[in-house]
């Protein structure tokens, strides 16, 4: 039974009535049991006037329901104790609008964008006790990394608790993108996290040509297939490359690198930017694939150096006895935080965007999900190698046999009083968009959701009972990102 | 004393204080090529330490003077006990019942460097400390086992002398003895697979951590000590199972080549094998220590 509004990655729908508040909860937790996923729930306006958002994910059936509902209060019982996924979305909620989530059990700032906030002073959570030390760590790092604080509560070498603080980058690019010119609103998307500089501008994107009523041709749609992967196996590969050096182990880490570098290239070929700056635009791509042949010929020789550095992972006991039963993050965890992309398929559980609500190319074109259920370092690299592979392929078939025709579509202007959520399989996991317009049919609100939102909890589980000197590679493991966290 | 004896052992202290840094340059370039890079130039190491020379010094202000008495009291023990064993043999400054002494010159630098870091008052430091001096009632024990089991046999409590001694029929101590020494040598100088000289991560770092706070001269005092411990590891291993030659010129070639020898050894294990995991570190350094008592039961059975 739905009482939101339904709809499907990329559909639009009129901006759903407001429910009661009791209703919407209601709602909220029976869609939860019945196995849905938060995938975006904020606030907008401020106490004591907030209309709420959720927006929740059918993943068996490809679904999306969108709630909305009016607090005219200044508080509202949290879910968090029942539905622990909703814990950074109310302290979200908390911070921007001013709503107090009552009975909320850690109710602290997010990214310390209130006016008295200092970012990073607020309390930890504590372990007392006689041998128990704390470690602090960051934000400033070793190496160049983006800036984040890391507490660790400890007993010798053993983690009991790691609290993780970040906010240190963020630029506000949510209101940002409201305020600035249409044109300018790519760029800083694109600036989410730079890493996942096409995974972003694809949802984006994605999110305008629904509102606009713009039908992407169908090269266009191939070529973004291709950049999105192409932006995966980068990073994959890096990943993997790091997660050697993390060890100690020298030969995969140094050819990883050197892979990792080629791949970048690849995108740089596409369209004259590593990471894929400026190549997926509204309405299409900006640049068309000039010579596949060459692609595929560099292709094959990536895909050949790749495996021979990444099979010496998974063939060297050293290896993996370090990566076996490090870091585990348990299914039912995974599931209990809403964890999403790698991490959560590394834990056995089954989400991925490209299968369940595709767009664009991953209707025609499927890619089988890669899952793991051990949900340790381990599985979290074998599940990055097993999309690499698949990821390869999908790139070498779209390459052999590109569709003819235009690359680019007129966008026209966006639907009034409309709402859209645009969903994209980045290489981290899954991002979500959602952007609302108002009665002109300008841009009302904009939300961005990248993985590393919902996955930072999830190495924080991931700490707990391991040795604290395992921390660098566990972290490696879920290689999130400061940037799209903080916004 | 003649002066080819004297000559001997001024190339002997001159190999100590010169070579040390070297060998980080051999590790390196195995390493490089062993991982399709270009690498670091040979003498890397040197231009290093001449740059750590010319800055300058920051001290905390929650240090004391242990902290920087500590890399001039880690170096200078160090070079004591380097001069205990010169690579040709016959040094100018052994007595009976050296041995002891060697291994506590060790020790007393380990006590210093451990100080300092605690003195820093940084959790990273204390930790660092924590594994050190853990990890350092393992090894002692190794060494110890090997020295006795060459003194059974030697009639001598002199290094060496010990060292100069003929091995005879004790082959099988003599293995057993070189493979715990070569991992002491590993797990002292902090090389993979107990700890990761190149890493930037301090939560999984043993010495590096320890020394963090350190800069310029001083932190150059750190590097060089620790290359010279490497050295004189080498040279106290490769000492052990070379046989010693009639002429001292021979035997010192001998010995800087298997020192050398040694280095490139460190950078083939290096590039071919992973970190383990520090919760088992203390299991293959007690392992270490089995293997040399087994060895000294066989050399007095």
């Amino acid at each position: 039974m739905t009482v939101g509004v339904e709809t499907h990655n990329g559909g639009v729908v009129a901006t759903p009535a407001e429910l009661a508040p009791a209703a919407f909860q209601a709602r909220l937790l029976a869609a939860a049991d019945a196995g849905a996923r938060v995938v975006a729930y904020f606030g907008e306006g401020r106490t004591p006037d907030v209309t709420l958002t959720a927006v929740l994910a059918d993943d068996r059936q490809g679904r999306l329901e969108v709630l909305r509902t009016r607090v005219l209060e200044a508080s509202l019982p949290s879910l968090t104790p029942d539905l622990t996924e909703l814990h950074l979305f109310e302290r979200e909620v908390f911070e921007r609008t001013g709503l107090e989530p009552a009975g909320h059990p850690w109710l602290k700032p997010v990214r310390f964008t209130r006016p008295d906030d200092v970012i990073g002073v607020t309390d930890f959570y504590r372990v007392d006790g006689e041998a128990i030390h704390e470690v602090a760590v960051g934000p400033v790092h070793a190496g160049v990394i983006e800036p984040g604080h890391f507490r660790f509560q400890c007993h010798g070498e053993t983690v009991y608790h790691l609290e993780i603080s970040l906010g240190y980058q963020h630029r506000g690019v949510e209101d940002a993108l409201l305020r600035c010119p249409a044109k300018r609103r790519l760029h800083l998307v694109e600036t989410l996290a730079g890493d996942t500089t096409v995974g972003h501008a694809l949802a984006y994107c994605e999110a305008v040509e629904a509102l606009a009523g713009a039908r992407v041709p169908a090269r266009a749609q191939a070529i973004r297939g291709v950049a999105l992967e192409l932006e995966r196996l980068a990073n994959h590969v890096g990943d993997l490359g790091a997660l050697a050096g993390d060890v100690a182990f020298l030969p995969t880490a140094s050819f990883c690198g050197r892979i990792r570098g080629d791949l970048l290239n690849l995108t740089a070929a596409l369209c004259g930017n590593r990471f894929g700056r400026s190549l997926v635009v509204p309405g299409g791509v900006a640049f068309d694939v000039a010579d596949a042949a060459d692609l595929l010929r560099r292709l094959d020789a990536i895909e050949r150096d790749a495996t021979g550095a990444v099979e010496l992972l998974w063939s060297t006991p050293a290896v993996r006895s370090r990566f076996e039963e490090t870091g585990v993050v348990a299914t039912a965890v995974a599931h209990e935080l809403g964890l999403v992309g790698v991490a959560a398929r590394a834990s056995g559980v089954d989400v991925d965007v490209r299968a369940q609500h595709p767009s664009g190319i991953f209707r025609m074109a499927h890619i089988p999900p890669a899952q793991v259920e051990s949900g340790d370092v381990y599985a979290r690299a074998s599940v990055r190698w097993l999309e690499a592979v698949r990821s390869f392929a999908f790139v070498r078939e779209q390459l052999a046999a590109l569709p003819l025709g235009p690359t680019r579509a007129p966008v026209g202007p966006l639907a009034p009083s409309s709402l859209v959520v645009a969903l994209a399989e980045g290489w981290r996991g899954e991002i979500a968009h959602v952007a609302r317009t108002d009665a002109g049919g300008a841009l009302a609100s904009y939300r961005v959701y990248d993985p590393s939102f919902h996955n930072w909890s999830g190495l924080g589980m991931a700490l707990r009972s391991e040795a604290i000197s395992d921390f660098p590679l566990c972290n490696k493991s879920f290689n999130l990102s400061y940037c799209g966290y903080d916004l | 004393m003649n002066a080819s004896t004297v000559l001997g052992q001024v190339v002997d202290v001159l190999a100590l204080l010169l070579v040390p840094p070297l060998l980080l340059g051999v590790i390196n370039r195995v390493k490089a090529k062993a991982g399709g890079r270009r690498g670091q130039p040979l003498l890397q190491a040197y231009r290093d330490l001449a740059r750590l020379l010319r800055k300058g010094l920051v001290f905390s202000e929650t240090t004391t003077w242990i902290f920087r008495a500590a890399p001039i009291v880690t170096l200078v023990a160090t070079l004591l006990a380097g001069l205990l064993i010169p690579l040709g043999g016959g040094g100018p400054v052994g007595f009976e019942g050296d041995l002891i002494l060697f291994v506590y010159l060790f020790a007393l630098g380990r006590f210093f460097t451990t100080a300092a870091a605690l003195d820093t008052g940084s959790p990273f430091e204390g930790m660092g400390a924590a594994r050190e001096v853990t990890w350092a009632a393992l090894t002692e024990p190794a060494v110890f086992f090997v020295l006795i089991s060459l003194a059974s046999w030697s009639d001598s409590l002199s290094l060496d002398t010990m060292l100069l001694a003929p091995a005879g029929p004790h082959a099988a101590t003599l293995v057993l003895s070189a493979a715990g020494l070569f991992i002491v040598l590993l797990v002292e100088c902090s090389r993979v697979p107990f700890d990761d000289p190149n890493t930037h991560l301090e939560l999984t770092m043993v010495h590096e951590v320890m020394v963090l706070d350190h800069s310029g001269p001083l932190f150059a005092a750190v590097l060089y000590g620790a290359a010279m411990k490497l050295f004189i590891l080498a040279t106290l291993l490769v000492r052990l199972v070379t046989p010693h030659l009639a002429d001292a010129w021979a035997t010192r070639g001998v010995v800087l080549a298997g020192v050398l020898a040694v280095a490139v050894v460190i950078g083939v294990v290096e590039s071919t094998t992973a970190r383990v995991r520090l919760a088992r570190i203390p299991n293959l350094v007690s392992g270490a220590a089995l293997v040399t008592a087994v060895g000294f039961l066989l050399a007095v059975r």
